[in-house]
């Protein structure tokens, strides 16, 4: 369980983040959505130390991120895979040498270890066989997957990906979304995705929060968004001219 | 305004040093920062071979025909011409205008490196893996050009000196043993300390400086075509003051 506690981010005179305190549930793939300029990759980054908040407090397992020593942060880092938006694949690097690179990094395992996990990561992202190939020559849906190998390698206990959909077609996008909370589920880890892809939030959103101007405006399950009588969050999620047209059609409005 | 650059200076200054001592931890993998290390000697090191060759070339011929020229109508004996040679080569022309050059080379390809890695994620990636970064991207760089560039700079001496055997013999103005009588004349081996010192010294701001502007790039394409540009002047320009300062140091 990860837990945002009173999280407070400025740049400059802007506040970007405003006393955001969230809790993300073990087990789960949870999901922080909002529109574009909302804070997410903000609060996203402060999640795994990239950027550090004003004030507040990330407790990890009740473990205060920014108050760790040096070699428990690193401990805590070795559980933690990050699948960026870009995928962020070392571009020299081989599909295999990109997730090995963790393994190479920070384990003693031998050889034979190594290429059996990254062989198990690729097969689990249905990527075998493509171990030599450069991430130039595979497609965004094949790089999103690798990136998800290069962020299992370590058997992480929380996994944090930014708008893993970007990008991709809606088919590809769908088939990312079943990897992430398949991962999820099989190694009961904590797993925070980034997203406005609103068919991430029903297929996968267990629970989702609504981030607007840096404020956790609502929390809540799938479900409970079509429940929801919160303005904001159905114009953001009602935004799309196809969804209205298709309830005009259905004549419903939403709810 | 001054107010601001100065605190600008600062600010960046101090970045600069935290940036340094970040990088000087024990790494949790030697041989992954020793295959890092082996690659940037071999980029930095095969990749400027050919180009320092060939300017140390003209260096040593440019240097011989113009003292020729000096010469002309004075008492001062032709063979001065290899003596001229070998210590204007030695003493400053070899290691300045080699790390100016590098500088451009070696300087804008780590700056560019490394601002593409931070606007591609990869350094992000890496820290949030728990690699510390400078110590991995930075590290390896600046021993690596420690090592090689100084090497580069001995050669580049050595092929001065036949260029300017090149232009003065074979161009007729004088004959092999005159050259070589000059090579050997007032020979100081204080002067090869002097020129190992200085290469050193440019090879460490050639290479920190166009780490720390490729780190730290924000922003787009242009923001790292920016980072690039200021490698090469902010090294060359350090060069050239600490060229002055070693002087200082080393003949008065």
């Amino acid at each position: 369980m990860i837990l945002a506690k009173n999280l407070i981010k400025s740049f400059g005179d802007q506040q970007i983040i405003k006393d955001v305190t969230i809790e993300f549930e073990t087990g789960k793939t949870n999901l922080v959505i909002g529109r574009s300029g909302s804070g997410k990759t903000v609060l996203l980054k402060m999640l795994v130390g990239l950027i550090q908040p004003n004030s507040g407090k990330i407790l990890y397992d009740g473990e205060d991120f920014y108050e760790l020593e040096k070699k428990e942060l690193l401990a805590l880092r070795m559980r933690v895979g990050m699948l960026f938006q870009g995928s962020a694949l070392f571009d020299s690097m081989t599909v295999e040498q990109n997730i090995r690179f963790p393994l190479d990094m920070f384990t003693k395992s031998t050889r034979a270890e190594k290429d059996k996990r990254v062989n198990y990561c690729l097969e689990r992202v249905g990527l075998s066989g493509n171990n030599k190939k450069f991430p130039s020559e595979v497609s965004g849906g094949m790089q999103k997957r690798v990136g998800i190998a290069r962020a299992i390698v370590l058997q992480p206990s929380y996994l944090f990906c930014d708008e893993p959909n970007s990008g991709l077609d809606p088919k590809t996008a769908l088939l990312i979304d079943e990897l992430i909370h398949g991962i999820t589920e099989e190694n009961n880890i904590t797993t925070i995705i980034n997203t406005h892809d609103m068919n991430s939030v029903m297929e996968i959103g267990e629970t989702v929060s609504f981030l607007s101007n840096g404020v956790l405006a609502w929390r809540g399950s799938k479900s409970d968004i079509l429940k929801s009588d919160h303005d904001e969050l159905h114009d953001f999620i009602f935004a799309s001219p196809f969804i209205q047209k298709l309830l005009d059609e259905a004549n419903m409005t939403p709810p | 305004m001054f107010q601001l650059d100065c605190m600008s200076f600062l600010e960046d200054f101090g970045r600069f040093l935290i940036l340094i001592k970040n990088g000087l931890v024990r790494p949790p993998n030697w041989r992954m920062y020793g295959k890092e290390l082996v690659r940037q000697m071999y980029d930095i090191g095969n990749g400027s071979l050919l180009i320092v060759g060939l300017i140390a070339i003209f260096i040593g011929a440019v240097t011989a025909v113009q003292f020729l020229y000096q010469l002309n109508g004075t008492l001062i004996p032709t063979w001065y011409v290899g003596y001229i040679v070998r210590d204007s080569t030695i003493i400053e022309l070899a290691p300045t205008i080699t790390c100016l050059v590098l500088a451009g080379k070696v300087g804008s390809n780590m700056a560019s490196e490394l601002g593409g890695m931070r606007q591609k994620e990869h350094i992000d990636a890496m820290e949030v893996m728990g690699v510390n970064t400078p110590s991995y991207l930075i590290m390896p760089k600046i021993i690596a050009a420690l090592i090689v560039i100084p090497l580069l700079v001995v050669i580049s001496a050595f092929v001065s000196i036949i260029g300017g055997y090149l232009a003065s013999v074979m161009g007729g103005f004088m004959n092999t043993q005159e050259y070589t009588r000059g090579l050997r004349a007032f020979f100081l081996p204080y002067n090869l300390w002097m020129m190992l010192v200085k290469s050193t010294v440019f090879s460490f701001i050639l290479t920190s400086v166009s780490c720390y502007q490729g780190y730290f790039v924000k922003g787009g394409s242009i923001e790292l075509g920016k980072a690039s540009t200021n490698a090469v002047v902010v090294s060359n320009i350090l060069i050239l003051v600490s060229d002055y300062l070693i002087a200082l140091l080393f003949t008065t």
